[in-house]
């Protein structure tokens, strides 16, 4: 089986990614060094980005049980039960670094490969969210004469997530997107996925029963992604090797036919289990499936059918070729199964069996050519504890100035609704189908999370966040602003978390500063999720993030789904009725640290935000949920990126109609306008109604809605206003010249 | 036989992508170029030449509003 | 008033098309390599991306078995609707004038528009206000309508153009903002907004689209009186 004149060295194993002592490691659960096969896959699935070596610890510290989780991390994706016998699986995942090589293919395979997780736990997909971050564009890419790789970047994500999104049937429902200087050579593509399912159709990826079959179905398998692997190629590198794609490329076409073949099969009780292939394709799908079930699986590579004829059995183990499943099935299920995948023009072939050997064997024409105990793949890659220690200095260096904080509040207020980081998204949203399937109860824009009804008239409502500026400036706080943030989006459409995933995109564990950053925010993600019991079910980690100019603002990005009781009652954040009365509800405590304005105006960023009170928090979002629900809030919106006067504004934009209000400034007008904080909101109603809201919560009341203009009265005299109409065409026109 | 199918817009449709194209030459450096037009290559093998047209006609192009061209190697 | 609405690999509004037509009367998906129409009263071409749009769009779709018999129905006078790809598909098979090509923005463009209805007295409209204009959500790559212009004349002489972009709604460039044709003989209709997507005021943000499918069925019980 060892060909010596092709056995791989320390150096190739070096090459691939794995340390000294791992390479040790290896050859002492093979007994021998690892040949070309073996080396390959356990190089893939010791990386970082399979065995989350520099994470796992760390993650083991999260909240994931709760009483509405049906399933947990540790599956393609986690479920919540949201009734009528109902669940929904969700989970985020990232696709950073393909991303930024060719960012259409980038974000379009994220897409495919999210969508893919869903459906493989046997839940039809009904939403996607994307979460972006890009570098500096406009003005402040200006000023450090750049900005084109971020605009191209971002029109190819975009470009990439409509492409996939809306030819396979699944809307687009909302996102996210950031342009902050530190993401400029690491782009941040993370892509979330929500689906549907019967509870009792709910499927595990445990392969079980020796003896059963591996059926590969979908795609053909090429050499998409194989990439820094081919260091093992044993044939001379002849002028073709250029020709090898480094890149996947997605046929969302082909995935809508494999959602369609594998929902089919798993409705008929075709199939004992499921796994999709993603990350080193053959390598983890086959491994972990024997390993969940604690048996060994047999992979004949001569029988997978192929796209290039002379691809040699390791390549064809880690191939990522896209829109591919393996499925498990009893081997008198095997001509049904394939008559399923042939109606579907899904090509499925039985390329393997489930044995009791513990051992993960690939053989080509029947000759075994790989063979390794599968505990060591999956579970003995070596953890390790990070070595945290907080930066002496900043790590970061101050974003470009493009305004003068001391100008007038209703100038500040334009620029602010200008940049980049608040203007309208509409842009990107409207090259999304947020509509495909019907479910579709509030549009990117009109809510602050999106909301999708349910057959039994509940619906469901998701949001996805984090602002890495904000948690770079202080880890632990600005961890528990973003999970705060994704709730009291939530709480704006009245719904209440069901339970949450996460996508921890940081820089290098090893560094003492990123592996500081990296747990503080673990440590906030844990505490927040209990406080708002919204455990998390399952996630994704991207480290590395990193180049010569330093590592990417540490982000965190959560998504959190949440259930209403009644669709018709989704909150809105647009004002609604001349005459309401506008409230602020919440603990307000502004503060300019690692405001927006504070990054407009060029200042770097502060060695830490200031207290969050969780407690006072929890009681807003509570109080927001409820009188949403009641009916006694017309509308609602949180206080995020660039405080009250921005919120106001969007409010008043969104409902097309103005406001008056009055602000105690105290006599620093912009902190008051212009601070932010946690667990705030803006909203408005009639005004016994919003008075009974009172409580246990601070409920100030502001003004009232009506008129043409956002007028603020700041006390002492001062005031401003400005016409809706005008803001909103700031608003709107702020990204478009980007995608012209 | 090797044969190759070049299919362009009609003279006189508007081709946005051409005209996307054409501004952004000039941005990378490359002046004087006018009339991009963007079309589509079907490369086939053929036992029988003469169906290649019928072939244009009927899936390959649409005639209402595209021209091909057929090339024999 | 039974509907038939056509499935292809690939179509994404079909099941969407089937719950907005069964509104109105009964509806069943008709899968395209099935040749049996089963004697539907209508015939629905939904939305989605037929074949990938492969080529182009429609242009793999028109050549199925179901389209076949479409075809053939649509000889024999029976009611055909295609909804953005079906519209597409329609043209390939040439049951509509004219052709669809990319948008001039070359970008997918999801917006709610409003349309100015045109012609009232089409077995497509006939139940819809008169001077009405409908609030439907457009979403597509490749909706711009083109015909040149004799065949623009014509079209515009016998009362073919059905539909068009209120001002200021056009965003794909289509020529006289047309977007909605039906054939010569009225009973073919195609429109690049999808009406099955406007039927629920919850999730459509108006129930405009109905009334295209509710003309249909008043067109069809009035052929039967």
């Amino acid at each position: 089986m060892r060909d010596s004149a092709t056995l791989p060295t320390l150096a190739d194993a070096l090459a691939l990614g794995l340390t000294e002592d791992e390479y040790a490691l290896v050859c002492e659960f093979q007994g021998a060094p690892p040949n070309q096969v073996e080396l390959a896959m356990y190089s893939l699935l010791w990386s970082e980005h399979c065995a989350y070596k520099h994470s796992r610890k760390l993650l083991r510290t999260l909240p994931t049980e709760g009483e509405h989780v049906v399933m947990g991390p540790g599956e393609n994706a986690g479920a919540v039960d949201v009734g009528g016998g109902l669940v929904c699986a969700f989970k985020v995942e990232s696709h950073n670094h393909p991303s930024a090589v060719e960012p259409f293919q980038g974000a379009a395979t994220g897409v495919g490969g999210i969508l893919r997780d869903i459906f493989a736990v046997g839940a039809r997909p009904i939403a996607v969210l994307d979460s972006l971050r890009f570098g500096d564009v406009g003005e402040a890419a200006a000023a450090a004469g750049g900005g084109d790789r971020s605009r191209y970047l971002l029109d190819g994500a975009v470009a990439g997530i409509g492409h996939y999104g809306n030819s396979i049937g699944v809307p687009t429902v909302g996102g996210e997107v950031y342009f902050e200087g530190p993401y400029e050579q690491n782009c941040l593509v993370n892509a979330m996925a929500l689906g549907l399912a019967e509870r009792e159709r709910l499927v595990r990826s445990a392969a079980a029963g020796p003896g059963n079959l591996v059926v590969l179905y979908g795609a053909s398998t090429g050499r998409d992604g194989i990439g820094g692997a081919s260091v093992l190629a044993s044939a001379e590198l002849d002028a073709d090797q250029d020709k090898r794609p480094t890149v996947q490329v997605g046929d969302p076409f082909e995935e809508k036919k494999l959602l369609e073949c594998s929902l089919e099969l798993l409705d008929r009780g075709l199939v004992v289990s499921l796994q999709d292939l993603g990350a080193a394709g053959l390598t983890s799908s086959a491994s972990e499936m024997a390993s969940k079930g604690g048996v060994g699986i047999d992979i004949d590579v001569g029988l997978v059918p192929l796209r290039e004829s002379d691809m040699e059995p390791y390549e064809i183990m880690v191939s990522e070729s896209q829109e591919r499943m393996l499925c498990v099935v009893e081997p008198e299920s095997l001509d049904a199964v394939l008559e399923v995948c042939e109606r579907w023009e899904v090509g499925g072939t039985a390329i393997g069996t489930v044995t009791d050997s513990g051992r993960m064997r690939v053989l080509r024409d029947g000759e075994p050519v790989g063979d390794m105990p599968v505990r060591a793949l999956v579970d003995e890659c070596p953890l390790y504890d990070l070595e945290p220690e907080q930066a002496s200095g900043p790590l970061y260096p101050p974003p470009p100035a493009v305004l003068d904080a001391a100008a007038p509040p209703r100038d500040l207020l334009r620029a602010l609704l200008a940049s980049p980081n608040l203007a309208s998204r509409r842009p990107l949203f409207e090259q999304y189908d947020a509509i495909v399937q019907s479910r579709t109860v509030r549009r990117p824009e009109e809510a602050d999370a999106a909301v999708l009804v349910l057959p039994d008239g509940s619906a469901l409502a998701v949001s996805v966040d984090c602002n890495g500026r904000r948690v770079a400036a202080d880890p632990y706080r600005g961890t528990l602003g973003a999970v705060i943030e994704c709730a009291a989006n939530l709480a704006c459409t009245g719904a209440e978390p069901l339970g949450t995933t996460n996508n921890l995109n940081f820089g290098n564990p090893e560094k003492p500063h990123i592996a500081w950053q990296l747990s503080q925010s673990v440590r906030a993600l844990g505490e927040a999720c209990r406080a708002l019991r919204a455990p998390i079910v399952g996630g994704n980690v991207s480290l590395y993030n990193e180049g010569a100019a330093g590592p990417i603002y540490p982000t965190p990005v959560i998504g959190m789904v949440g259930r209403l009781p009644h669709a018709g009652r989704a909150g809105r954040l647009g004002f609604a009725h001349e005459g309401d009365a506008i409230a602020l509800v919440g603990a307000f405590a502004p503060s300019l640290a690692a405001s927006e304005l504070a990054k407009l105006a060029g200042e770097p960023l502060p060695v830490e935000l200031p207290d969050i009170d969780l407690d006072a928090a929890i009681a807003a979002i509570a109080a927001v949920r409820a009188g949403v629900r009641s009916g006694a809030i017309a509308s609602a919106h949180d206080i995020a990126e660039g405080g009250l006067a921005v919120a106001l504004a969007e409010s008043c934009i969104g409902g097309r109609i103005g406001a008056s209000v009055t602000i105690d400034a105290g006599g620093e007008d912009s902190r008051a306008l212009f601070g932010e904080c946690s667990g705030c909101f803006i909203v408005s109603g009639e005004p016994a109604a919003l008075d009974a809201l009172a409580g246990s919560v601070q409920v100030r009341r502001l003004g009232s809605v009506g008129g043409a203009e956002l007028r603020i009265e700041l006390g002492g005299g001062e005031s401003f206003a400005a016409d809706i109409g005008e803001l909103a065409g700031i608003h709107d026109g702020g990204l478009r010249s980007l995608f012209d | 036989m090797r044969a190759r199918v070049l299919i362009r817009p009609k003279a006189g449709i508007l081709d946005p992508q051409g005209v996307a194209v054409e501004r952004a030459l000039p941005a990378l450096g490359f002046d004087g170029v006018e009339n991009v037009r963007i079309g589509r290559l079907v490369e086939l093998d053929v036992d029988d030449a003469a169906q290649l047209q019928p072939m244009c006609e009927k899936l390959l192009a649409n005639p209402l509003v595209e021209d091909y061209e057929i090339v024999l190697e | 008033m039974r509907f038939g609405v056509l499935r292809f690999p690939g179509s994404c509004d079909e099941v969407d098309a089937l719950h907005a037509a069964a509104r109105v009367g009964d509806a069943e998906l008709i899968w395209h390599r099935d040749r049996d129409l089963r004697g539907v009263d209508a015939v629905v071409v939904p939305g989605g991306f037929s074949f990938g749009d492969y080529l182009r769009a429609g242009a793999i779709a028109r050549f199925s078995p179901a389209m076949e018999s479409v075809i053939e129905f649509a000889a024999d006078g029976g009611l055909v609707l295609g909804i953005c790809n079906g519209f597409q598909v329609l043209c390939e098979a040439q049951l509509l004038p004219g052709a669809l090509l990319p948008n001039t923005n070359l970008r997918f463009t999801f917006r709610q528009v409003r349309l100015d209805l045109v012609q009232r007295d089409t077995a497509f409209t006939c139940a819809a206000p008169e001077g009405a204009t409908l609030s439907i959500p457009a979403k597509h790559a490749w909706g711009r309508y083109h015909a040149d212009a004799e065949l623009l004349a014509e079209l515009e002489e016998n009362d073919q153009v059905v539909l068009r972009y209120a001002a200021g709604e056009n965003f794909n460039g289509s020529v006289a903002d047309i977007a909605g044709v039906r054939n010569r003989a009225g009973n073919v209709f195609g429109m690049m907004p999808h009406p099955e997507h406007a039927v629920d005021e919850q999730t459509g943000g108006s129930r405009d689209g109905l009334v295209i499918f509710e003309s249909m069925r008043m067109a069809v019980e009035a052929a039967h009186a």
